[in-house]
């Protein structure tokens, strides 16, 4: 089968697609409307992969899709029993690191963990609760740090940066008792344009802006209609 | 010079890759790295104070709160525990005045746990400010906290005659013995240093040496077994302004410390190796990343290095090689074991935080500061000199058809003579509990923790066939039945950390939980995966050891394993096989700790989690549904 001018062809599932060099397994499978899920990843930032949710397998090696880039001919699982028990496994894992109330939350309906859990239709993690003790950093004048909901994603550390380049986010300490930590000096004289973003780009509830509650109610949110994913599956 | 003068007229040039060195200094010179520092750093680098602090609180040598005048880290690697690290713990604690973690009252002791400090042939073992300890008993504690006291230099409070060989060097000074117990070609003392770079490298080309070490089929002796010709021919490939050549001298694997016998006897046959590597793959930039417990050895390795440029074989034009310009600079850790994971050595000697990169694309091809960066282990560049020197022809009659040569193991444990042993591969582990003088073993650790646990009594036939579809250890923890298994490539790989346990240890409850802690502790936390699940999995495993276990913890201990394959490096990937590769050998150890006819237990315990309301009702609650023994016996 020959295949359009630019791109190469790879098989995802057993499915011949098209997509163009140099694009990552994620960005290849979401251009064919297949949805292989992330969380971790951040359109429009170079990734990280820290979560593991979009682990695939290729040549029975386990690769992050939204780290490795296609190639010629590259045969990828992903929509498989094993891995999608192995993403279930990684949201469980994570519910029960942090303290995930989501009834409580005001990221709920917004938050893509929620939403991943309820993709994968987790009712009750195979993990036993940690119950971590963490503080919760309010001294930002712009912002609240919950760190009972935060899940080391990095994303707020990589995007959000003043004209200088200089993080206003950053990893504390390692292992079990890493964290995510807002720069005091920083921290202090936010602007608002970027304490909101902030609050967006935070795929949990752990980045929130502050003295503002929200403006939709829970039920009406973004994955209180669709399931997460179905944004790409439906592209078509 | 103060703090403040250092961080604006630093050696380093306020370049923020080298804020590992300017962290060093600032750690060394103060005890500590206070928030004002950080605060002054980011100011002088052009990054967030977090950004600081984010390295800092990375490495487990970098203190943010002042330590005490005198700095105890003690070894907490299972042979430490073995010989009787508790009384030591005890001793210093009590001496101390304070206990483990913390600084004493008076600001004079800090004490501290570390990791396995690369001594496991002379434990107990300590670092009291950067100076090595060994052979630790109550008693000297004493002693030692007593000189202390009275104020004297750390040179002073050793009694110790200075090790063998090197080790009492003026630069080194040390008490560490080598014990070099076997010596085949590359220990060998048949080979005057530099021979090779002096008389043969210039009829040499480049492509001849990488297709000689391609022919000699050396893999890297670190562990992972890569073909080392294949690097340097990857790095040799792409295009960069700089190469780079990486001497990875960072070995953590609990129990292994043939690199530090390599770099205090053998020193130039390492740094002649990667001068040669640096020839063959077109590198100008050579780098030693050495762990921070080998910092003992800084002052002599440099001085090696100015010898080697007094001599020429540093520079401009090495070995007569018209264009051949190269030099190396020694970066010091500052204690992370994840760090031997060559990519996150790379981000170290960045000075960044040591958290491993996604591949593709792989250091050959992008590495240090972005360049072509071709990392080997320290016994790799040894063994390299070695196999030019000879031919690859004579290296191939040492070692077996799949894995050429000898490898360096560092045994210890439960054995008569614990150290450095040069065997061929294929040598099998019967032979190697013969030659350390090992007797009623029980079990023996291969590849360290991150490895595989064999031992005497494999209870064969419980079913594994589920575990073995997916589980690769990179080493193990070895059963009697399988003692004639070989070191090679094919059948046992191995970095070379050999730990033998005898009838007596309580493998579960004392190896597997220690191994356990390393690998929490160590954990760079970037995968979620990593940083979760072996807490998770130790927790389970303390739950049958407390006698809480059924039959289902064993099989949600092999199926919650399987997560952390999906990690990013080889430490979170192996973070599991302490507990993996007990099971697959010592079932048997499990089953007897379960409650075989119980279905159902959640580990939990009443009387512990109501001993505090007890303290004031006096009196216990009893809840009819938990109908544990306990209750019922007490009314």
């Amino acid at each position: 089968m020959e295949g359009p001018i630019n791109k190469i062809k790879i098989s995802l599932d057993g499915k011949t697609i098209f997509a163009p060099k140099g694009s990552t397994i994620v960005e290849a499978a979401r251009e064919n409307g297949i949805y292989i899920p992330t969380l971790c990843h951040f359109e429009g930032t170079d990734p990280k992969a820290c979560c593991r949710i979009c682990t695939v397998k290729i040549n029975n090696r386990l690769m992050t899709s939204c780290t490795t880039p296609i190639a010629e001919g590259m045969e990828i699982e992903s929509n498989s029993a094993e891995l999608n028990d192995l993403r279930k496994s990684i949201v469980e894992l994570l519910f029960v690191s942090g303290n995930h109330f989501c009834p409580t939350c005001e990221k709920s309906g917004n938050c893509e963990l929620q939403a991943l859990a309820y993709r994968f239709k987790m009712l009750v993690p195979r993990f036993p609760y940690s119950f971590p003790r963490k503080e919760v950093d309010a001294s930002s004048p712009k912002i609240i740090k919950e760190q009972n909901r935060c899940i080391a994603c990095k994303r707020c550390i990589k995007t959000i940066r003043d004209e200088k380049g200089r993080h206003y986010f950053a990893y504390k300490n390692r292992g079990q008792h890493l964290e995510v930590v807002l720069d005091p000096v920083l921290g202090a004289a936010m602007p608002d344009d970027l304490a909101r973003k902030a609050m967006e780009n935070c795929p949990v509830g752990s980045i929130l802006y502050k003295e503002k509650g929200f403006d939709e109610p829970i039920g009406t949110r973004k994955y209180d209609k669709q399931p997460i994913g179905s944004e790409i599956e439906n592209q078509s | 010079m103060t703090i403040k003068q250092e961080i604006n007229q630093n050696a380093f040039g306020n370049d923020k890759n080298r804020l590992m060195d300017i962290l060093l200094s600032i750690n060394e010179t103060q005890g500590y790295i206070s928030r004002k520092n950080m605060l002054d750093l980011s100011q002088k680098l052009g990054i967030s104070m977090a950004q600081v602090q984010e390295t800092v609180s990375f490495y487990h040598f970098f203190s943010s709160k002042p330590r005490g005048k005198y700095n105890i880290y003690l070894d907490n690697s299972i042979t430490a525990v073995m010989n009787g690290r508790a009384e030591v713990k005890e001793a210093f604690e009590q001496c101390c005045e304070t206990s483990f973690g913390n600084v004493s009252r008076d600001g004079l002791f800090g004490l501290f746990n570390t990791s396995c400090i690369g001594m496991n042939d002379q434990e107990p073992a300590a670092i009291i400010n950067n100076k090595i300890f060994t052979h630790l008993t109550p008693y000297r504690v004493k002693h030692l906290v007593e000189d202390m006291r009275a104020g004297k230099t750390t040179d002073e409070l050793m009694y110790e005659n200075f090790g063998d060989g090197n080790n009492a060097d003026p630069d080194v000074k040390s008490m560490v013995s080598n014990h070099i117990r076997k010596k085949s070609i590359i220990l060998k003392k048949d080979y005057i240093p530099f021979t090779f770079l002096t008389t043969k490298l210039k009829e040499y080309t480049p492509g001849d040496i990488v297709a000689e070490i391609e022919a000699s089929n050396l893999r890297g002796r670190g562990g992972a077994g890569f073909p080392t010709g294949m690097k340097w021919r990857f790095g040799r490939r792409t295009e960069g302004k700089h190469r780079v050549i990486i001497c990875n001298a960072d070995e953590g694997e609990p129990g292994t410390f043939k690199d530090r016998v390599l770099l205090t006897e053998y020193a130039d046959l390492v740094f002649e190796g990667m001068v040669v590597a640096a020839y063959a793959t077109g590198s100008d930039i050579g780098l030693l990343y050495l762990r921070y417990e080998y910092r003992y050895l800084l002052k002599f390795l440099n001085r090696k290095l100015t010898e080697m440029r007094k001599n020429h074989f540093l520079g401009q034009n090495i070995g007569g090689v018209q264009g051949f310009n190269f030099d190396i600079r020694i970066q010091s850790g500052a204690g992370a074991y994840v760090c031997g994971e060559e990519s996150a050595l790379i981000e170290s000697l960045e000075g960044k935080r040591g958290e491993p990169r996604d591949k593709p694309p792989f250091p050959v091809e992008k590495g240090y500061l972005g360049y072509p960066t071709i990392v080997n282990n320290v016994e790799t560049l040894a063994t390299a000199v070695k196999i030019l020197h000879h031919g690859a022809e004579w290296y191939a009659g040492f070692g077996t058809k799949d894995s050429l040569g000898t490898k360096l193991l560092s045994i210890s444990g439960d054995c008569r003579f614990p150290g450095i042993y040069e065997v061929e591969w294929g040598t099998t582990i019967r032979e190697i509990i013969a030659m350390s003088g090992a007797e009623n073993v029980q079990a023996i650790q291969v590849g360290g923790p991150s490895g595989m646990m064999i031992g005497m009594k494999d209870a064969g036939n419980m079913d594994n066939s589920e575990l073995m579809k997916w589980y690769k250890p990179s080493g193990m923890m070895i059963a009697e039945k399988f003692f004639d298994r070989k070191l090679s490539y094919s059948d046992l790989p191995t970095g070379g950390s050999i730990i033998i346990f005898n009838n007596h240890r309580d493998l579960l409850g004392e190896v597997v939980m220690n191994f356990m802690d390393f690998f929490i502790e160590e954990s760079c936390g970037s995968c979620s995966t990593c940083r979760n699940m072996p807490i998770i999995m130790k927790n389970k495993l303390r739950k049958i050891l407390d006698g809480h276990g059924i039959r289902k913890d064993i099989y949600d201990l092999l199926n919650w394993g399987k997560v952390l394959k999906a990690s990013r490096c080889g430490l979170g990937q192996t973070a599991g096989n302490p507990v993996l590769s007990s099971i697959f050998h010592f079932r048997h150890l499990y089953e007897q700790r379960i409650q075989s006819l119980t279905q159902f237990d959640s580990g939990f315990n009443l009387d512990e989690a109501t001993k505090e309301t007890k303290k004031y009702v006096h009196r216990k609650p009893v809840f009819h549904h938990f109908k544990t023994s306990e209750t019922w016996k007490d009314q």
